[in-house]
């Protein structure tokens, strides 16, 4: 049975981890490669990496970085930011990370869905959202997508874009809720919901997660394919491990840790 | 020399990082030359049917690859380079491929539930190896198409309501539809396996 994926996300600023809550109050959490290493081996089924200054700088992907993470680690992973276009695409896929993650991009130029999904496969190219609760009557399903931070409303609506993005080639779609973010109280699991039985391709549920429960209603009530961790697992309260054996317990299909 | 063949079939990076981590050298290529004369055959791919095999008839290597899987040499087919050593796949309305094997290639049917491509881990299942990590260990998938069972079938998995051909294993020609480059130590393991096959 295909098993729900538990993927830590790593927001690298400077070259160091870094958590923040809603992208405020950074702190320093260690150093990319060591975390990716500690947490592939500690059960992690992918990794994400947003390199959460490059485009604020207007600077391409830290490429030394995803080189460096790509050798140290047999796991998948996806990169995002910093992605302005499909050259930045293919140095970041050559560099070894399985996915490129677009997000404010994709809102500006959906082309670019089109083009890397063409270039690379639809499994390389995943759609990031930021969808934010709205009364914007240009969005039906009650949440308009936003963008640069959750700084910009686009008078888009949630829903349709992720349907848009797949018809455009996306394999994948992160669902982002700024309302939950880095408040480890749970998933925002209406809109993951809406977006999961909207389109056909794999969901992540990402933002809010503060213990397995968390998870496991992401995966049973709002139907994600897989689940992005980060503070939970950061702070040293949860070991990836502990999370699978709770989710296990809860009758959720996880990779064993071996 | 283990040669991993390069047809533009997708990205071949995770294979020679995987191969580099175990130590072994390879060398990447699409000289037919290169790949009658290698030791050891990788052959990766992803992306879809038909553009694989005009690729490898453009680069003159249809007849080098059968060759390879099938005169005894180590051969190693992952991903689509599993799928296209079958007789025909489903993939753009129907395509001949290279027929090392008799099997049919198709797509997943659309089960509520399961999303189409499978992208994760996923078990497989071996009756007949040594190792436990056929046993039920899972490896990471990324495949909208799936070979039938048949007597080829060596691991098995399940998904969309399917068991189908996770790996083929006959004595030197391995095959698998996962990445065992990118599913952590268990694929490694494998990888190691068959560089002392």
């Amino acid at each position: 049975m295909l098993t729900k994926r538990i993927i830590p996300c790593l927001d690298v600023r400077d070259g160091r981890v870094t958590k923040g809550v809603k992208f405020k109050n950074n702190i320093d959490l260690g150093d990319p490669v060591e975390m990716a290493v500690a947490y592939s081996e500690g059960g992690a089924d992918e990794l994400v990496f947003y390199d959460i200054t490059a485009s604020a700088e207007r600077r391409p992907t830290d490429i030394g970085m995803v080189a460096a993470v790509a050798e140290s680690i047999r796991i998948p992973f996806a990169v995002g930011g910093g992605v302005s276009d499909v050259g930045d695409m293919e140095r970041v896929i050559l560099a070894g990370a399985e996915k490129v993650s677009v997000n404010s991009l994709a809102v500006r130029n959906p082309q670019i869905i089109a083009d890397g999904a063409r270039e690379f496969g639809a499994q390389c190219v995943v759609l990031g959202m930021d969808p934010v609760k709205s009364d914007n009557p240009k969005c039906p399903s009650g949440y308009e997508i936003t963008t640069r931070g959750f700084r910009e409303f686009t008078g888009m609506d949630a829903v349709e874009w992720a349907k848009r993005a797949v018809d455009l080639g996306a394999g994948e779609i992160v669902v982002n809720s700024v309302d939950a973010d880095g408040t480890r109280a749970g998933f925002e699991l209406t809109i993951t919901k809406l977006i999961a039985e909207a389109v056909p391709v794999p969901v992540v549920a990402s933002g809010g997660a503060g213990q397995p429960s968390h998870l496991a209603d992401a995966f049973n009530l709002a139907h994600a394919d897989a689940a992005i961790v980060a503070g939970m697992i950061h702070t040293g309260d949860w070991t990836i491990a502990q999370i699978k054996e709770e989710l296990a317990a809860a009758g959720i299909p996880v990779r064993k840790v071996w | 020399m283990t040669v991993i063949v390069d047809y533009r079939a997708g990205n071949l990076t995770s294979v020679k990082l995987a191969f580099a981590a175990l130590g072994e050298p390879v060398e990447v290529t699409n000289d037919p030359a290169k790949v009658r004369a290698a030791s050891r055959v990788v052959f990766p791919g992803v992306g879809a049917a038909r553009s694989a095999m005009e690729n490898l008839r453009d680069l003159g290597l249809v007849d080098t690859v059968k060759e390879a899987a099938t005169d005894g040499r180590p051969f190693l087919g992952i991903c689509l380079g599993m799928q296209i050593l079958f007789a025909h796949s489903e993939e753009d309305g129907g395509v001949d491929t290279l027929g090392v094997l008799p099997g049919q290639v198709r797509r997943f049917p659309s089960v509520p539930g399961c999303k189409v491509p499978e992208i994760g881990w996923n078990q497989v299942n071996a009756t007949n190896w040594e190792s436990r990590h056929l046993g039920g260990a899972e490896y990471y998938f990324v495949h909208s198409y799936y070979a039938e069972l048949g007597p080829w079938t060596f691991g098995k998995t399940e998904y969309a309501g399917i068991e189908f051909t996770s790996m083929v294993k006959q004595g030197r020609m391995w095959a698998c539809q996962f990445h065992p480059e990118k599913s952590g130590r268990v694929g490694l393991e494998l990888l190691k396996g068959w560089l002392a096959c």
